[in-house]
């Protein structure tokens, strides 16, 4: 299957082999050019070659990670080969509460929460209604793989658009808006993300944005648990081998939601913006999911944030993020 | 343990012919203690030993002299001889005792701790696959598995102070026993209200399972460790007691011969009682012995190995339906890799726990082993019923792999919990453990009954071992006093 979608994409592509050649050639050249630049010389070359334009190109540049490609409806070799197979594959999570979630109680055993409507208007877009879909949870460090390894059409999981993570995936226009934040025990002295996490143990999702911002930053705190998913961070909170959780705010809010004695801490401390990802050359997929999304913040966004997040604390007057296009 | 009066009856006699040898010799007695207790200790007393050698060698120089001697060695031998069976025979039939009534069954009982941890594992990842209205079945199951394993973990906490590792296997799953039904619990209590926490807690609670049943595998082995101590305690030949027993009855021999040489008298009754009642001895160690150790080789060769083989094929199927429901319940929440590609943790762990207990075609394996160990019909049968189910839960499997990976869950549950004729994977695996457990029931009852076997044949030989050889040796120093008389 894999070859076969290879050798699809390859004639989808034409210019693969051109832009090969010019890989190669401004590699050699990036090679000879005062080092320091050379990183940011081979992305803006590639972009430059006029072969893989928009994602690819911004990747070099990145310095508005939200832009993604104009909205199209038009098919292209991933769409033709998603409508081929019938179904589209989706990495999703099942352990964020009213984002991608399985309800135990309720016969069948659908996924339910913000992210799967969105994942299930994708799929209508796609396929027409009654789309197949099959959802394969996938853990927060298997994001990227699971794109890169195709396993996945797509990654519809709380996804924080970045530009480390454009360099290896591409992502649709921004479809929520969030930040990290500290998620603690009401009683907890910690009052945020400063010094009062100075000596606290901090967990947080391995791969994930709040690792990185606490790599960067950790105020002194022991950040040494990283666990699969952030809500195992719940579960180490709730048995006291933590202090202090780190997540998106919209998922810490779906932890406080699960739990009454825990609180969000002081203000979100980033700006982030949830994506679709794909994969990077997926060019059309991208442009279509965008159309998708653009449909979706007049009518769907809204029923779908109503049902699923505001009870969970959210801001209750939210509005989808504005999209930005960069070509 | 029981005898030690007998062995202890030993010493009075070779006492007994001692003490007529030496008194009527040379009357030097006070001579030995009159220059021990004078100033010059040192060579005083070389010279009591001298004295005493002396006395020997003007013994040996007459007939009376070397007949007290040669009584004194025989009665000595067969006291010995007897005494030396006693013992030997008292420590092996001890050890077979120990087989058959304490190692074993606290291996049986680590088996057991080792199996309901990993199915109360696997019940609980039913259970939750269930929905938040656990099945009354699987939870009844779970409780009765934590209830043997906690029962079974006080009595091997009992009997394993003597052994440090077993010591420390059991205080940490004592430990741990009470944190995993914490967790489970509260992986319950999240799902009964439709919380993702609960399915967060059940791969914790999972995780904690996994250092307990590592644990529970080390006490496991521990136990079978003793286990085979204990057999090789009861099992070797008694060659001290042998080679003292033929030096026993080499000497009666060579004596009566001698005798019959000074006196042309062929028959002396108290020697030919003697080696009468050695031969009987040495006859029915030899015979006991082997049919002891007949016994219990094949308690060993047909009940204890069969019954490991079997155990370890039940808890590889156990642990391999605990990780087959845990697949469905992450859906992919772990990955582990493999070859450089991540696959789910817990099919990985599905396939390698399959391939261990059926091999690539579901009979070789663990279960192929036990099919070749299993030594009659009603232990082939089970275990040809369980490779047999083996195949088709495999077949199963894929089925709901398949329904899975092509993204439907609703199928891939049914095949994997499901009603009976949807055909669902839960189906063969109870008929895989009830098979085993039919298995595991006939090759106890196997071990037992050839253990049984093997220590009965010792039964006896150590208290008539020791009567026969007092009264041998008294015999033998009544016809040598016999001889004796002639020269008064």
């Amino acid at each position: 299957m894999l070859a076969r979608r290879l050798r699809s994409s390859l004639r989808g592509w034409g210019g693969v082999a051109a832009m090969a050649v010019a890989c190669a050639l401004t590699a050699v050249i990036a090679l000879l050019l005062p080092l320091g630049q050379a990183g940011v010389d081979v992305s803006t070359a590639l972009g430059g070659q006029g072969v893989a334009e928009g994602a690819q190109a911004k990747a070099g540049t990145c310095k508005n990670p939200e832009a993604s490609l104009r909205p199209s409806t038009e098919d292209g070799p991933t769409v033709e080969e998603i409508k081929k197979r019938g179904r589209l594959i989706v990495g999703v999570d099942q352990n964020s509460y009213r984002w991608g979630y399985r309800d135990p109680n309720k016969a069948g055993s659908d996924l339910e929460g913000f992210d799967i409507d969105l994942v299930h208007a994708i799929a209508e877009e796609i396929l027409g209604p009654d789309a197949k879909v099959q959802f394969l949870a996938i853990p927060t460090n298997q994001r990227i793989p699971a794109i890169k390894n195709d396993k996945v059409d797509m990654v519809v999981r709380t996804m924080t658009i970045t530009c480390t993570r454009l360099e290896e995936v591409a992502f649709s226009t921004a479809y929520f808006k969030t930040g990290q934040q500290v998620l603690a025990p009401q009683d907890s002295d910690i009052t945020g993300y400063n010094n009062t996490l100075k000596g606290k143990k901090v967990c947080s999702a391995a791969s994930s944005t709040a690792e990185e911002e606490l790599e960067k930053n950790s105020f002194g705190a022991d950040i040494s648990t990283r666990v699969p998913n952030q809500l195992d961070c719940l579960v180490r909170l709730q048995l006291g081998e933590v202090d202090a959780v780190v997540t998106d705010s919209a998922l810490a809010a779906s932890q406080a939601a699960q739990d009454p004695t825990v609180e969000l801490k002081g203000g979100t401390f980033t700006e982030e913006y949830y994506g679709v990802a794909m994969k990077k050359d997926a060019e059309d997929l991208v442009r279509r999911v965008n159309q998708v999304l653009v449909d979706y913040r007049k009518s769907g966004w809204q029923t779908s944030y109503e049902k699923w997040l505001a009870p969970t604390g959210l801001d209750d007057k939210a509005q989808p993020p504005t999209p930005e296009y960069s070509d | 343990m029981t005898y030690p009066p007998n062995g202890g009856a030993a010493p009075p006699g070779p006492a007994l012919p001692t003490m007529p040898a030496i008194p009527p010799q040379p009357g030097a007695s006070p001579a030995p203690a009159g220059p021990s207790g004078s100033p010059p200790a040192v060579p005083a007393r070389r010279t009591a030993w001298a004295e005493g050698v002396d006395r020997l060698r003007t013994a040996a120089t007459t007939e009376p002299g070397r007949l007290r001697i040669i009584g004194a060695v025989l009665a000595l031998l067969v006291v010995a001889f007897g005494a030396v069976t006693t013992w030997e025979m008292s420590e092996r039939s001890a050890a077979a005792d120990d087989v058959l009534h304490r190692s074993q069954p606290l291996s049986r009982d680590a088996a057991d701790i080792y199996r309901s941890l990993a199915d109360a594992n696997t019940a609980a990842s039913s259970g939750f696959l269930a929905g938040g209205q656990e099945p009354a079945g699987v939870v009844e199951r779970y409780e009765r598995d934590i209830r043997t394993a906690s029962e079974k973990l006080a009595t091997a906490a009992t009997n394993s102070g003597s052994d440090p590792a077993s010591a420390a296997a059991v205080a940490k799953l004592n430990k741990l026993l009470p944190e995993y039904t914490g967790l489970i619990e509260r992986a319950r209590a999240n799902n009964r209200q439709g919380l993702p926490l609960g399915g967060a807690y059940l791969r914790y609670a999972n995780d904690k399972m996994q250092t307990m049943l590592d644990a529970a595998e080390q006490l496991y082995k521990e136990e079978n460790e003793r286990l085979r101590a204990d057999y090789d305690d009861a099992t070797p030949y008694p060659w001290a007691a042998i080679g003292i027993g033929v030096l026993a009855l080499a000497a009666l021999v060579w004596a009566q011969r001698r005798n019959y040489h000074r006196t042309n008298r062929v028959f002396n009754h108290g020697l030919v009682a003697a080696t009468a009642a050695s031969a009987v001895v040495l006859l029915w160690l030899l015979v006991g012995h082997t049919m002891a150790r007949a016994g219990l080789d094949d308690s060993y060769d047909h009940g204890v190995r069969s019954l490991n083989v079997l155990n370890d094929a039940r808890i590889a199927s156990l642990k391999a339906r605990g990780n087959e429901n845990l697949t469905l319940v992450s859906r992919g929440a772990e990955t582990r890799e493999v070859g450089g590609v991540p696959k789910d943790k817990f099919d990985v762990e599905y396939q390698s726990q399959m391939e261990q207990l059926g091999g690539a075609e579901g009979g070789t394996g663990l279960l192929g082993t036990a099919a070749s160990l299993a030594d009659d019909a009603a232990g082939r049968q089970p275990v040809a019923e369980a490779i047999k189910n083996v195949k088709d839960w495999k077949n199963r499997h894929q089925a709901a792999r398949a329904a899975d990976d092509s993204g439907d869950y609703e199928t891939a549950l049914e095949k994997v919990i499901g009603t009976k004729d949807q055909e669902p994977t839960d189906e063969s695996f109870d008929q895989v453990d009830d098979a085993l457990k039919t298995a595991l029931d006939h090759e106890q009852t196997e071990f037992e009954a050839a253990a049984e076997h093997g220590r009965n044949a010792m039964t006896g030989l150590p208290v008539g071992a020791a009567v026969l050889a007092v009264l041998g040796a008294a015999a033998a120093v009544l016809g040598i006093g016999r001889r004796l008389s002639e020269y008064r």
